[in-house]
């Protein structure tokens, strides 16, 4: 399956970012091959706020089933179900690690954003 | 008449100028504590309450059944308030600032008027006077329309005194925008100074004449006079730094109450700007 | 690296005071200030500015006469009623929400939206680290995003240099700019004064912390005012979750400071001095997680040191 991990780097042993809305970028990684491609965490600069709701759809376009992330808060997060995205927090590490914990089953769905949503 | 009481520094003494100057005016005021944010005015003043009204602003309503999810409003909202995703159209109202784009672009009608609860408005009798004050409901961020709430609930049948949110950004530019006159409070310090500064700039940039009442003045400091007669801004009136003031405000007492002196200086400040506004108004003829 | 962010709902309570003196305690601490709409700390904090840029807050439409067929829809669908009724139409920046609704609707393409330049931030040196701070333009929307800007900035320069803390001097209120100073930040200090404003400032701001999940310890500055209401705010700030901090006397010294444009602590020794001394070595505590979970962190007003220092 393809899940997107937030990113500070464009590799796989880069640090996971804790952020989703504000991630510096995504990897989009196939959880069997381990292939991965970068997704930029593009926001519309023109708009004034709204990072996480910008994200969970840049997540849904990529296709992603599960996004790993640190923290997300309630926007993002109402996105991304809607989107029938699977969201997991609490991730950390690098990506790899975050990609192999989530294999085997040791970071869990979350039932609810948690983080408050960032203001602006 | 509407009359302006502000300062760009918080904690100046805008509430302290704004409820004494109500009480001893001459006539019939009603005093509006635009701060919505942190409303104060009412702590010193015995009031009756007489209406307490809830402030709403606008939010889309999706009618799920119209929706084609075609995707005009949310490519028309800057605010990220309305989000199409797979076969749903999300809204996140705290996110609007009801600008009705969105119902407007709408070719389906399937934006209906929600709304969200913004805060109260409440108006009180108080003596011959009245007071309206607003509320808002904490954690809600746009207090701009509260403001002009409080300001639609007043009449102008009468002087109207607007204690107004420091600063010099949205809320204090929509408190003060529609003075005829705006009594600029502050301190001698370099704080004071600095925001009293930013503060006749704001006056300046809506055209609206200006006067200085002096908080906490101490013989010997002659900051804020020097200040006052370079840029030609009547210092109206000085009230003295004194530890029995501060005492009597943190028991909510006010201070033309408790010192008759401080009363009289009040009286004439009234005359003054009677004057003031006066002149104004005359000038203003063709 | 910690964020702590000082904030009072009411205005003039010292705030900055504060700041100003915990940037002097400290060897290391990057600096923000947060009430972009009168920033004062750097009145306070000598420093040189290394880096100026325009902010660029939302848009602005701008009218092209040449299109306009001066038909009124703009002024029609525009709900902040900043469309004068001239002809052709006058757009009032002030008024102006920047939604964009009248170029989107204008027929003849008349309107175009254009950045607009609400204020200018700063990245300032210091002699022990760096301070964020940013004038907002007059009559200028959009603070809150200003003061999301410069705290960003600073945590990006705490992840590059490891420094210990970022000290944020809030803005008064608790609208925009005041949720904007605090979002994801791990500890609000409150600071206060005890008077009925003060105390109801204080209940507002406090819900809001609550609100918003974050941490939060008061003090009250020039407790002995009113002692009463001091004690009463305390318990009141105490049932309400709030660590309590020793509080801070009436000092005549805390005003002679600004005046000479110095940090309290770097011009004197007295009781408002110490007690703020002994407030940042209980910040750090709280900071660094080593409190016990209650509340009753300590009886309050403080009953040991100084016999002055203590309402009892």
């Amino acid at each position: 399956m393809k899940v997107l991990v937030s990113s500070q780097g464009r590799t796989l042993d880069a640090p996971l970012d804790p952020r989703f809305g504000r991630a510096s970028c995504f990897l989009l990684v196939d959880t069997e091959t381990l292939d991965y491609s970068v997704v930029e965490n593009t926001q519309n600069l023109h708009l004034p706020q709204g990072a996480g709701i910008q994200a969970g759809k840049t997540a849904a376009a990529a296709g992603a089933e599960a996004v790993l992330t640190g923290h997300c808060g309630p926007k993002a997060f109402d996105v991304l179900q809607a989107a029938g995205i699977t969201v997991v927090v609490g991730a950390s590490g690098r990506v790899i690690d975050a990609v192999q914990h989530y294999k085997n089953g040791r970071l869990k769905k979350a039932a609810s954003p948690n983080v408050e949503g960032h203001w602006v | 008449m509407i009359l302006s009481v502000a300062s760009g520094k918080g904690g100046t003494g805008k509430t302290t100028v704004s409820v004494n100057l109500a009480a001893t005016a001459p006539m019939p005021v009603r005093l509006l504590d635009c701060d919505v944010e942190e409303p104060n005015a009412h702590l010193f003043i015995q009031t009756e309450e007489v209406r307490r009204s809830p402030k709403k602003v606008f939010i889309p309503k999706v009618d799920a059944e119209k929706c084609t999810l075609c995707g005009q409003c949310e490519a028309i909202c800057r605010f990220s308030a309305l989000v199409t995703i797979g076969q749903k159209l999300l809204t996140f109202p705290e996110m609007c600032h009801a600008c009705l784009g969105c119902l407007r672009i709408c070719p389906e009608g399937a934006i209906l008027h929600g709304e969200r609860l913004l805060g109260e408005v409440i108006q009180a009798k108080w003596g011959r006077h009245e007071l309206i004050w607003g509320e808002l409901r904490v954690g809600e961020a746009m207090s701009p329309p509260l403001i002009e709430a409080v300001q639609g609930a007043a009449v102008a049948d009468r002087p109207l005194i607007l204690d107004a949110p420091p600063g010099t950004s949205c809320p204090m530019i929509a408190a003060v925008r529609d003075s005829d006159f705006i009594l600029l409070v502050t301190e001698p310090t370099p704080f004071g100074l600095n925001d009293l500064r930013l503060a006749v700039d704001t006056a300046r940039h809506l055209s609206i004449p200006c006067g200085i009442v002096l908080n906490r003045a101490e013989p010997g400091n002659t900051l804020i006079q020097e200040y006052a007669r370079k840029e030609s801004i009547p210092l109206l009136m000085e009230i003295p730094y004194r530890r029995s003031y501060a005492e009597a405000y943190s028991r909510g007492e006010r201070l033309t109450d408790k010192d008759p002196e401080l009363k009289k200086a009040f009286e004439q400040l009234w005359r003054d700007l009677e004057k003031k506004l006066h002149s104004l108004s005359e000038r203003r003829l063709p | 690296m910690k964020e702590l962010v000082l904030l009072s709902g009411k205005g003039g309570t010292g705030k900055t005071s504060l700041t100003a003196a915990f940037a002097h305690i400290l060897s290391s601490r990057i600096l923000v200030d947060a009430d972009v709409d009168a920033a004062n700390l750097h009145l306070i904090t000598p420093h040189s500015v290394e880096i100026e840029e325009p902010f660029s807050g939302g848009i602005l439409p701008v009218l092209n006469p040449e299109n306009c067929t001066d038909c009124g829809l703009c002024r029609e669908v525009c709900a902040f009623l900043a469309i004068a009724d001239t002809h052709p139409p006058r757009i009032d920046p002030v008024r102006c929400e920047g939604c964009g609704v009248c170029a989107a609707f204008c027929p003849s393409k008349a309107i175009r939206l254009e950045p607009r330049i609400s204020g200018v931030w700063f990245h300032s040196r210091t002699e022990k680290g760096p301070l964020l701070h940013a004038r907002l333009g007059i009559a200028e929307e959009n603070s809150g995003k200003l003061v999301t800007l410069l705290r960003k900035r600073a945590r990006a320069l705490a992840e590059k240099e490891p420094c210990p803390v970022i000290l944020v001097d809030g803005p008064p209120g608790i609208g925009c700019p005041v949720i904007a100073s605090m979002t994801g930040a791990d500890l609000v200090l409150m600071v206060t004064e005890p008077t009925l404003s003060g105390r109801h400032d204080m209940l507002r701001l406090a819900d809001l912390c609550t609100k918003m999940g974050i941490p939060a310890c008061i003090t009250l500055n020039k407790w002995d005012l009113n002692p009463e209401m001091t004690e009463s705010m305390g318990r009141e700030a105490a049932a309400r979750g709030l660590f309590l901090l020793s509080p801070i006397p009436f000092d005549p010294e805390v005003a002679r400071a600004m005046t000479l444009g110095k940090s309290l602590t770097e011009v004197s020794t007295g009781p408002a001095s110490q007690a703020i001394r002994r407030i940042w070595r209980e910040v750090e505590d709280l900071l660094g997680g080593t409190i016990p979970a209650s509340h009753a962190m300590k009886p309050f007003p403080m009953t040991e040191g100084k016999a002055e220092d203590s309402c009892f």
